[in-house]
């Protein structure tokens, strides 16, 4: 019955088909947005939905010399990655008690499956492009990773360094949310700056690159895996936000009229993060490098260090 | 009507395909995204990879050079997918009819099967809107 009861957790409500949904929808949000700022109409609101179908109905190529197996499984990867870490904070969310001991780590572990999953199916496609998409995809990986750890460190200072999404949670609905004092409001900074490179939206969609790369590791899927990907992409732009809601905005309420109030946190960070990638252009690997290694490390020392002071 | 059916018409997505044109249609085409005529109103984009592709849009003429390429990037198309035909160029070859590099009677749709003509030289962006509006009817 347990089992039962989580299987539903994971595939319908905080899982897959939820998350989905709203990431979907998200995506059309993003699109619709991008193409009123170019001053143009933007695609209807199932734009997402129709996408996917559409893709899951198409053959699927597997490209000569691919590795086979690694090219169909990675993107499952990446797919069960983000709907873990959304069943996850969503279930802590609503109740407290099913959190466990450490399970914001394991969050921060999921959320880089997606990126894992990228990479692998760059080099299982046996495509010069794809392998320089999935190189470019590490270095990233290994510049973000280091600052978004370190901004996720000051919420759990705050909380007397409790590892559990719950510990977090309930010091900040005792104490305010992190970004209200200083030293979280600077690990936020830092978290928005990194959930754009997660994303791998512009300006960090060096490895996708559409107009180098077209596509990047993804160049060589066709059919359900790609949408598959596609999946993947619209639930960590659902997820990550989320992610960030909970450990520096004071998580999200599933009563009454502080619904709303949530929801408009996540539109507040979309909208962040919309208007970042329609105002910027692509950075080159080393700059983006060098970026979140120089001033983006500095600044989450500069919070954890406030945050051991007490700021 | 099946739902895969009624997904892909309302998302196409692009592969544009050059062979030997004169540009203009390319630059034809590439007005179709400007917010003159926005065409990601009807779910197409453009898309970088012919294995994400549903149209193959192609513009020029198939000369003796590009008649492999062609071939082989239908051959990459996930099916079901469309071919579209713009320019008169790539419908009938134009006024490259007689040179030396094309090999007679050999337009594109002997070279692949193509599903829309968009006749013009080069075509106007509501002319190429009306074709994929026609293909879409079919
Ligand atoms: S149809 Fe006309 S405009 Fe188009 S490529 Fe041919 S010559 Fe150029």
């Amino acid at each position: 019955m347990k089992f039962f009861v989580y299987m539903m957790e994971f595939i319908i409500f905080p899982g897959f088909l939820f998350t989905a949904t709203v990431g979907l929808l998200a995506s059309w949000v993003d699109r619709k947005v991008t193409a009123r700022i170019q001053y143009r109409m933007g695609p209807p609101w199932y734009q997402g939905f129709a996408d996917i179908v559409k893709l899951l109905g198409k053959e699927t190529l597997l490209p000569s010399g691919a590795s086979k197996h690694f090219f169909l499984f990675a993107p499952l990867l990446g797919l069960a990655g983000v709907t873990l870490v959304s069943s996850f904070l969503w279930i802590a969310n609503i109740d407290g008690n099913k959190s466990f001991v450490g399970d914001i780590v394991v969050a921060l572990y999921l959320l880089t499956l997606p990126a894992i999953s990228l990479i692998l199916a760059g080099f299982a496609s046996n495509n010069p492009v794809a392998s320089i998409g999935s190189s470019r995809e590490i270095k990233l990986v290994l510049s973000y990773e280091l600052p978004f750890i370190l901004a996720i460190v000051v919420p759990i200072i705050k909380s007397g360094g409790s590892i559990s999404i719950n510990g977090i949670l309930s010091n900040q609905a005792a104490n305010g949310m992190t970004a209200s004092s200083l030293s979280g409001f600077i690990a936020l900074l830092v978290g928005i700056l990194c959930m754009q490179a997660k994303l791998g939206l512009v300006p960090f969609d060096i490895s996708e690159a559409e107009t180098e790369l077209t596509g990047g590791p993804i160049i060589d899927y066709s059919g359900a895996p790609l949408a598959v990907f596609k999946l993947t992409k619209a639930m960590l732009l659902f997820t990550v936000p989320v992610f960030l809601i909970v450990v520096f905005m004071g998580g999200i309420a599933v009563s009454g009229i502080s619904i709303l109030w949530s929801t408009l946190k996540y539109v507040m960070l979309l909208v962040i993060i919309i208007l970042i990638r329609n105002t910027n252009p692509r950075l080159r690997i080393d700059q983006a490098l060098r970026f979140f290694w120089g001033p983006v490390t500095g600044l989450a020392v500069v919070a954890v260090v406030l945050a051991l002071f007490g700021l | 009507m099946s739902l895969k059916v009624k997904a892909l018409k309302k998302s196409l997505w692009v592969f544009h395909l050059s062979t030997a044109s004169c540009n203009n249609c390319d630059i034809e085409i590439l007005d179709l995204l400007t917010p003159r005529h926005d065409v990601e109103r009807f779910g197409i984009v453009l898309v970088g990879s012919i294995k994400h592709a549903d149209v193959l849009l192609v513009t020029g003429i198939v000369n003796k050079k590009c008649k492999p390429i062609v071939k082989k990037l239908y051959d990459q198309m996930p099916k079901p997918g469309f071919v579209v035909a713009v320019g008169t160029c790539s419908a009938g070859r134009g006024m490259f009819e007689n040179t030396y590099m094309v090999d007679e009677h050999e337009p594109l749709d002997k070279v692949i099967p193509v599903d829309a003509y968009i006749p013009g030289c080069p075509p106007k962006p509501e002319a190429i809107i009306d074709g994929i509006v026609k293909l879409l009817k079919k």
